[in-house]
């Protein structure tokens, strides 16, 4: 029997693309928060959307999970309009929240078995379901405990797995392990990791260039509702590097002799007051490349420190014009 | 020639049937959840049974001896008088209840599931009228234990119970519609509870309103709540009813198609 859903979703098997977004527009009152963003993911791959708090990045994956409507532009997930089919949406989407949406006066099951009946999985298949995903996610002694009690990385969890009930073919996670310690952030990506070798496409927000690395197929980073750059991660470690020396000088004049005999041995240094930045693609092997080059060229810097870039050295290098967009 | 004309309109019907079945279905899922949420906060517990049995023991015992309504027993001229006030001031929960689940983010979870869409202010509503019930339910014992003996009988009773509920019901439309705009479940009492206590204590609630000044009975006499109480009255006390009760019956369906419209649009407006 061709029910009409069953048409559609062979639409979307043959389209190939799970999520498409083209100049998506939304702003609250006087802030633009999306400003003509457009995106496409690859059924069954993960992308990774990567930007600072305000970039767009919650307002994206609220207008692809149909709980708000953009002001302009198009988006399709599945093959379906998010906003004139967004009933048919809703049947092959979850959503994860980055602020948990789970009941806390409700236990782990009693949260599961309600989300599996409202996303219309049968009375039997959400229990079914909900048991399989309570042990999946390593929540079954927790499971009869009201979710009031759950540690920040136990809901996280229960929130993931909630999206999950009716086997979303798309999943949207907003900043899933946004406040999470490393124990339970590693947890949960290897869940991730679980769900997108089974097939479902991830569409991921974060803050972390660390998370999009370790999940993301690919990684586009969002600055004022607006794409900045995207590729690979191994691609965009290439462009930013995949460590930073920071370099602490007494005053600028020392600062700029070193940056000069930097510059002239072919590194590319950013100088902040009397600081030095480095970004090597390399890694830390390089340093006594860049020590070496200094000696006697500079005097000695106050205090030499190696760290993983972050986000902000992405956003420093993709303003300051230390790549060319 | 027919027949495939027909098969359409027949399924056409069949999936109407279907969608909504889904959809009380959701509405019951939502309502359990809430009913359950709300048995396991303690407070909204306390603040939904405990506080109207005292308001029936304060005014019974502590105002009752001072209050003289002729012709009749205080506490059965009261007990109207507390049961709407009681779903009144319940009806402040629905906004709170629906404001809290904005705040925590689980009705962005709803708006995304493939549940029906009324099930969720549905749900939240048929909630509150089964609290409505339950904490009615304990009032009237409490005011049998108290004095009441409602004289026009059980039946007079039951009507005038099935009003104050109606009642509840439509005003529960109205502060779900609050409850969705504040996202915030202090403002929401903040904003609801002052335009309640206007209209419980202007009404005939718990004295008759012949001893207002002039001024005051005029709005106190031309509102919903006074409406209910007069015809809660006249199926307890006994007298001609049928007038009131249609009065009753008029403002509470009417608030209701206002409150349901107010609902509705206010839940379309989240994702704008």
């Amino acid at each position: 029997m061709l029910t009409p859903i069953a048409c559609l979703e062979g639409t979307y098997l043959m389209s190939e693309l799970a999520v498409e977004v083209h100049g998506l527009r939304k702003s609250f009152g006087p802030v633009l928060a999306l400003d003509g963003l457009s995106l496409a993911v690859p059924a069954g791959s993960v992308l990774g959307l990567l930007g600072p708090n305000g970039s767009g990045k919650t307002t994206t994956v609220s207008i692809l999970a149909t709980s708000m409507r953009p002001e302009a532009g198009r988006a399709t997930v599945g093959g379906l309009d998010v906003v004139r089919q967004a009933a048919q949406v809703r049947r092959v989407i979850g959503l994860a929240g980055q602020f948990a949406a789970v009941d806390p006066s409700l236990t782990g099951r009693e949260n599961l078995t309600l989300i599996g009946r409202l996303s219309r999985v049968g009375r039997r298949q959400a229990r079914v379901r909900a048991e399989e995903l309570l042990d999946a996610f390593g929540l079954t002694e927790a499971a009869g405990r009201l979710v009031r009690g759950y540690s920040g990385g136990m809901r996280r969890r229960l929130d993931v797995a909630a999206a999950l009930l009716h086997r979303p073919q798309v999943l949207f996670l907003d900043e899933p392990t946004a406040g999470l310690d490393p124990e339970s952030r590693f947890a949960l990506w290897d869940s991730v990791r679980d769900l997108t070798r089974s097939g479902t496409t991830v569409l991921l927000t974060t803050q972390y260039l660390e998370e999009a690395d370790a999940l993301a197929d690919q990684v586009m980073i969002i600055s004022a509702g607006r794409v900045a750059d995207t590729g690979t991660p191994a691609e965009l470690k290439a462009r930013f590097g995949t460590v930073v020396f920071h370099l602490d000088y007494a005053g600028s004049e020392a600062a700029h002799a070193a940056r000069a005999a930097l510059a002239s041995a072919g590194f590319r240094p950013a100088l902040d007051g009397a600081a030095i930045q480095v970004r090597s693609a390399t890694g830390s092997g390089e340093l006594t490349g860049l020590l070496r080059t200094l000696d006697g060229r500079a005097p000695d810097p106050v205090s030499v420190a190696v760290r993983e870039p972050t986000l902000d050295d992405v956003f420093l290098s993709l303003t300051s014009g230390g790549r060319a967009a | 020639m027919s027949t495939i004309a027909l098969e359409p309109r027949h399924a056409a019907a069949s999936r109407a049937a279907a969608a909504i079945g889904s959809a009380l279905s959701d509405t019951a899922d939502v309502a359990w959840r809430n009913l359950r949420t709300q048995l396991r906060t303690p407070q909204a517990l306390v603040f939904a049974t405990v506080q109207p049995v005292i308001f029936v023991l304060l005014f019974r015992y502590a105002f009752g001896g001072a209050i003289h309504v002729p012709g009749t027993d205080y506490v059965d001229f009261l007990m109207p008088g507390i049961f709407a006030q009681t779903v009144a001031f319940g009806a402040v929960g629905t906004a709170v209840g629906l404001s809290g689940d904005v705040r925590t983010g689980i009705l962005v979870r709803f708006r995304t599931l493939p549940m029906a869409r009324i099930a969720v202010l549905g749900g939240r509503t048929v909630a509150d009228l089964a609290r409505n019930l339950l904490v009615v339910a304990i009032m009237t014992g409490v005011g049998f234990a108290a004095g009441f003996r409602s004289p026009h009988g059980a039946g007079g009773l039951l009507a005038a119970l099935g009003l104050v509920v109606a009642f509840g019901y439509a005003l529960s439309w109205g502060f779900a519609s609050l409850g969705l705009r504040v996202s915030d479940p202090e403002a929401a009492q903040a904003a609801a509870v002052p335009v309640l206590f206007l209209l419980v204590f202007t009404s005939a609630a718990f004295v008759p309103a012949t001893a207002m000044p002039g001024w005051l009975q005029a709005f106190g006499t031309h509102q919903p709540v006074d409406a209910l109480v007069n015809a809660e009255r006249a199926l307890i006390l006994g007298g001609p009813a049928a007038h009131d009760v249609l009065i009753s019956l008029a403002w509470s369906g009417g608030l209701l198609v206002v409150f349901a419209l107010l609902a509705a649009r206010s839940y379309a407006r989240l994702g704008r």
